[in-house]
């Protein structure tokens, strides 16, 4: 469609150079793509909820509970095709997310932001007290295999990060026209105002929860490509500083574009890389000074470097 | 002309407060109603409950013979009633044009599309359509913070006509426009109603804008309705006078035209 052509240019460019990249660069390389990639996905649901004017603190929770269906489905149902696996993390993620976002869809603000903490730390406690998952230290994935195919563990590397690259390039296209969508558009007017929603005959409560659900389904999918890559799933993927981590991406990213989020999650590894390699001891000094640096000279995020204000203007 | 709107003993109490008692209202098709009274006669407090904004605490709401009571604001509108507010609800970090296409596309539909593009060419066409209808084109692409009042409330009628109504509640049009401003505003407004055939019933603080523009005018006081007649029978109304215009100010000369009315404090 004519309306999204440019973008979706954009965003095929992108894959095709990712799939490039992925061929040449070191081992390290890709693996940190992936794993930016799939958090990428989880910070677009957050950004999807900021958009509506909700922060929410616990997409950790999602996150973990995506990590955790990949490796329970395959270590105890022997389930272990990628895809199928990818699927049962969205799908979960996405059947909590219903029943907890009855609750959380009435809360704004603040208590929004805790109440999502809260049950994030909930999933947390339990997985450190269940000794048959592991407990603190968590477990290792099972390798996977791809309609039938197992590639080995030289390869599997790759193949996950081909599959993070293509899950990266859907979730961008559909998002970018979500964004652009009557219902993407009904999350900034319900962060402007609600009462005016309510009074178009449309209920803020609802459309809330389905951008939970979309939320959550999303940061499944993360969790399940993050557990997919690293092999290994442990608690402290549902923590509150996982979900602090998230925020603080879509913070760097901004809600302006999808596409600022690939961004802003890739420049957040390297430099949370970058920072441990210099500072052992205090990296989060690093990261915390350039976050900093964002809230003060680019308060709406990187994309904001790409637009022109237009506020004020306009006025023919 | 037929009923559309119909209240019977319409009551809402706020604890010891009574802010409604048995307000008995019909409003026919494509009627302009004026809505005086003083602050905290009941105007609003009228206004919320027919939106279903407030529950009442006793009496009945039909609207097109059929019972809206305990609706909420949403169902409310996709009936058929739409409200503009005293203090224009617009969406402040966005473009008066993209106010008006977020309102007609949530207003017109039953589902909201996740996929399709918002701003289509034949949206944007009918929103610019409507801000001409306002007398607004101007300001379509400027953010609403930038906009000066008097346009933000032609902006807040636009939207809330967005669907088509049958009948518009108007809370005070003119609230906070400058003294020369409100007639051209009105003038605006009212062909635009006109235009919609809708019923329009709006609260007013300006008597002479209620003396020009409506058919008919409730008069509250204390939460009751002291009159409900047609404007030049209202307005001359000895407890309407007494309570809602204020005798003291008001003066009737026989063959003079102009009238100044100032409302009792």
């Amino acid at each position: 469609m004519e309306y999204f052509r440019r973008t979706n240019s954009f965003f095929a460019a992108a894959f095709v150079l990712l799939l490039a990249v992925g061929l040449m660069a070191p081992n390290w390389f890709s693996y940190l793509t992936t794993i930016s990639l799939a958090k990428a996905l989880v910070v677009i649901g957050l950004v999807i909820l900021l958009r509506a004017g909700l922060v929410s603190f616990g997409q950790g929770l999602y996150y973990c509970l995506g990590g955790y269906s990949v490796g329970i489905a395959g270590h105890y149902l022997q389930w272990t095709d990628g895809f199928l696996v990818l699927l049962i993390a969205m799908v979960v993620s996405g059947i909590v997310a219903a029943i907890l976002g009855l609750l959380l869809c009435r809360y704004r603000e603040i208590f929004f932001a805790m109440l999502t903490m809260a049950f994030s730390m909930i999933l947390y406690g339990i997985l450190v007290k269940s000794v048959g998952l592991g407990s603190t230290d968590g477990f290792n994935i099972h390798s996977v295999s791809f309609f039938g195919w197992e590639p080995g563990t030289d390869k599997l590397g790759l193949i996950v990060y081909f599959l993070a690259c293509l899950a990266a390039l859907i979730v961008a296209v559909l998002m970018h026209r979500y964004f652009h969508s009557p219902v993407g558009f009904a999350g900034e007017a319900i962060r402007e105002n609600e009462i005016r929603v309510e009074y178009l005959g449309v209920s803020p409560n609802r459309i809330i929860f389905s951008k939970y659900i979309l939320a959550a389904v999303l940061a499944g999918a993360g969790g399940g490509l993050t557990a997919l890559a690293s092999g290994h799933v442990d608690p402290e993927m549902a923590y509150w500083t996982t979900s602090g981590e998230f925020v603080f991406v879509a913070l760097l990213s901004g809600t302006a574009h999808v596409a600022a989020v690939f961004i802003a999650a890739f420049l957040f590894e390297i430099i949370r890389t970058y920072a441990f390699d210099l500072a052992p001891y205090n990296w989060q000094m690093i990261l915390g000074a350039t976050l900093l640096l964002i809230i003060f000279f680019l308060p709406k995020g990187l994309w904001s470097i790409f637009t022109i204000r237009r506020a004020g203007g306009g006025v023919k | 002309m037929s009923v559309i709107l119909k209240t019977k003993n319409l009551s809402k109490s706020f604890g010891a407060v009574t802010a409604a008692a048995n307000i008995n209202v019909e409003i026919h098709e494509r009627e302009i109603v004026g809505v005086i009274g003083a602050n905290g006669a009941g105007k609003t407090t009228f206004i919320n409950m027919v939106t279903g904004y407030l529950k009442p605490s006793a009496g009945e709401i039909d609207f097109r013979n059929r019972n809206i009571l305990g609706l909420s604001p949403r169902h409310i509108t996709k009936i058929g009633i739409s409200r503009s507010f005293q203090v224009p609800q617009l969406f402040s970090e966005l473009t008066a044009l993209e106010n008006i296409v977020i309102a007609h596309r949530l207003m017109k539909a039953n589902r909201l599309e996740v996929q399709a593009p918002l701003k289509t060419q034949s949206a944007v066409d009918a929103a610019r359509g409507s801000l001409a209808e306002f007398g607004i084109a101007d300001y379509a692409e400027a953010q609403v913070t930038a906009l000066p009042q008097g346009t933000r409330k032609l902006l807040d009628i636009a939207m809330a006509m967005a669907g088509s109504p049958d009948l518009l509640l108007l809370d005070e049009p003119t609230s906070g426009v400058a003294m020369e401003e409100k007639f051209p505003l009105m003038d605006t407004v009212m062909e635009a109603v006109k235009r919609s055939r809708a019923a329009c019933l709006f609260v007013e603080h300006d008597m002479e804008i209620v003396a020009r523009y409506t058919d008919r005018v409730l008069a509250f006081y204390d939460g009751h309705i002291i009159a409900d007649a047609p404007t030049e029978e209202a307005l001359s109304n000895k407890e309407v006078r007494e309570y809602v215009i204020g005798t003291e100010l008001h003066r009737e000369k026989e063959g003079k035209e102009e009238r100044t009315y100032v409302e009792s404090p």
